[in-house]
């Protein structure tokens, strides 16, 4: 989310700066790296249940989502609209 | 620079206004100017994350130069703006500014994001080295630096600065003393039972709060501070004393101009200061109640700067949209996560849910049978769905709210079900 927000990708806000307060850095992950970016964890799967549109299995708060070695050439979706 | 926008002051409400006129499709220069000597960066991890040293200074910019490149906004950083004109000849809204580094810029639209200075202390021995403010960065480094050798600390406020401060520090294992005047903890705030509840929450963790405590003077040696002296006579020794006990919003370019300044700078639901074509935006400002319309209130907070921010664009971009949003808030001390929606202002009854013993609770604030507000500590849930009721006007009535086995998020669905 951050790197996001920083550079301007379009969709993805993160208005409480990746504090699990606000659910607008919502994406959906591809499938593809969805084992490797995992689960949300509980209060961002509380987050998740009531604070975005459309929730779907892929879906995680990207400032939850830490960048790694691993994830080399993630690609997210971003929903039609955030919270 | 001559015309474009100019927005004075590069926080949060100043480099939303910037985006967000490009996004209303504003296509003149835009100029933010900012007194800091660094490029705009975030204000809520100064008494979180960077406090306790987990972020560092990079990780808080609010977006790379490339980024202001990519929109045509000019950042301005280290220079500050020392006169403001308005034009009365020319085009409404239009003058010029003049800097502290004797340049003048000339503007069609102006923006006035120059926020809150920290109120000071006016007692002997402020300004003692090791006696510290939290605003900017330099002021969360300076108390870094002096938190390392520091064994004592006193925290001079038990507002969301204070206690957030205090959390840090006690979380470093630093004996903490929080000085509180008014009676209760975070009393411009929240409801008297929260206010107990953070009072435990410190206690339990091995910090000392006093309330109705008055600082009567500091004390040092050589220059550097060693105590605080209470007005019951008490001396609590510190080695680094923080002060946290609110904020004064920077009304002085705002006056220069003749604008309506009441506790702030007077903007309305369009973000408009009494001179309609001037807006003004974030912590700087009193609107009225954005979900009441009523009387005049300053929420201090980044939603609201960001929000604020973005009704000021549109309205200088020649779209207005009012500030509908409800206002929300969060506050991170040790594990306690506390987010709040709604205005509590003016609430007769409190419904509280889930367990304040265990940490895990909400309290929700109703005047005449009317939601207006959420205070959830650890309770994302709780907080989620009265935030979502607020924003589409659905009650959730008190004796049904009541029931803390039925999440709040079922009521909403049932209230928002067609029948």
């Amino acid at each position: 989310m951050a790197t996001a927000v920083k550079n301007g990708v379009p969709g993805i806000v993160g208005e409480c700066g990746g504090n699990l307060s606000c659910a607008t850095c919502h994406v959906y992950v591809d499938e593809d790296f969805l084992t490797r970016v995992g689960p949300p964890g509980d209060l961002e799967d509380d987050m998740l249940d009531l604070g975005v549109a459309d929730r779907r299995a892929t879906s995680r708060l990207s400032c939850q989502i830490k960048v790694a070695e691993a994830l080399e050439g993630l690609i997210v979706e971003c929903p039609e609209e955030q919270p | 620079m001559t015309g474009g926008a100019l927005i004075v002051g590069a926080s949060h409400a100043g480099v939303q206004l910037a985006v967000s006129l490009r996004d209303y499709g504003y296509d003149e220069a835009i100029t933010l100017v900012g007194a800091e000597p660094r490029p705009p960066y975030q204000r809520p991890p100064l008494s979180k994350a960077f406090l306790a040293g987990t972020a560092d200074v990079a990780s808080l910019e609010l977006r790379t130069p490339a980024f202001y490149a990519e929109r045509r906004i000019d950042v301005l950083s280290a220079e500050r703006v020392t006169r403001l004109q308005l034009s009365p000849a020319a085009a409404r809204g239009s003058g010029t500014a003049l800097t502290d580094r004797g340049r003048t810029l000339a503007f069609d639209r102006l923006a006035l994001t120059v926020g809150a200075r920290p109120r000071r202390l006016d007692l002997p021995g402020a300004d003692l080295d090791g006696v510290c403010y939290l605003r900017v960065v330099d002021d969360a480094a300076r108390i870094r630096a002096h938190l390392t050798p520091a064994r004592d600390v006193v925290v001079i406020g038990g507002g969301f600065i204070g206690l957030e401060t205090a959390a840090v520090v006690r979380s470093e294992g630093k004996n903490v003393t929080v000085v509180e005047a008014a009676e209760r903890l975070i009393a411009r705030s929240v409801a008297p039972m929260i206010s107990r509840f953070y009072q435990q929450a410190h206690t339990r963790r091995g910090t000392d709060v006093r309330h109705s405590a008055e600082v009567a003077e500091i004390h040092g040696a050589h220059g550097r501070v060693t105590g605080v002296r209470l007005t019951d006579g008490t001396l609590l020794p510190a080695d680094l004393v923080v002060v946290g006990v609110g904020v004064v919003p920077r009304t002085e370019l705002a006056e220069q101009l003749g604008l309506l300044c009441d506790g702030g700078v007077v903007v309305d639901e369009f973000a408009r200061t009494s001179e309609p074509s001037v807006v003004a935006a974030g912590d700087c400002t009193v609107m009225p109640n954005p979900l009441t319309g009523e009387g005049r209130v300053r929420l201090e907070s980044t939603p609201n700067a960001a929000c604020q921010a973005r009704v000021a664009a549109a309205t200088l971009a020649g779209k207005p949209q009012p500030y509908t949003d409800v206002p929300w808030f969060w506050s991170d001390q040790y594990d306690l996560k506390l987010q709040i929606a709604g205005v509590t202002n003016g609430y007769d009854q409190l419904v509280v849910r889930g367990d304040p013993d265990r940490e895990r609770f909400s309290v929700l604030y109703y005047r005449r049978g009317d939601l207006l507000a959420i205070n959830a500590v650890n309770s994302a849930p709780d907080y989620l769905a009265v935030r979502k009721a607020l924003a589409s006007g659905t009650p959730l009535p008190v004796d049904q709210a009541a029931i803390s086995d039925v999440p709040l998020k079922e009521l909403l669905m049932r209230a928002s079900a067609p029948h």
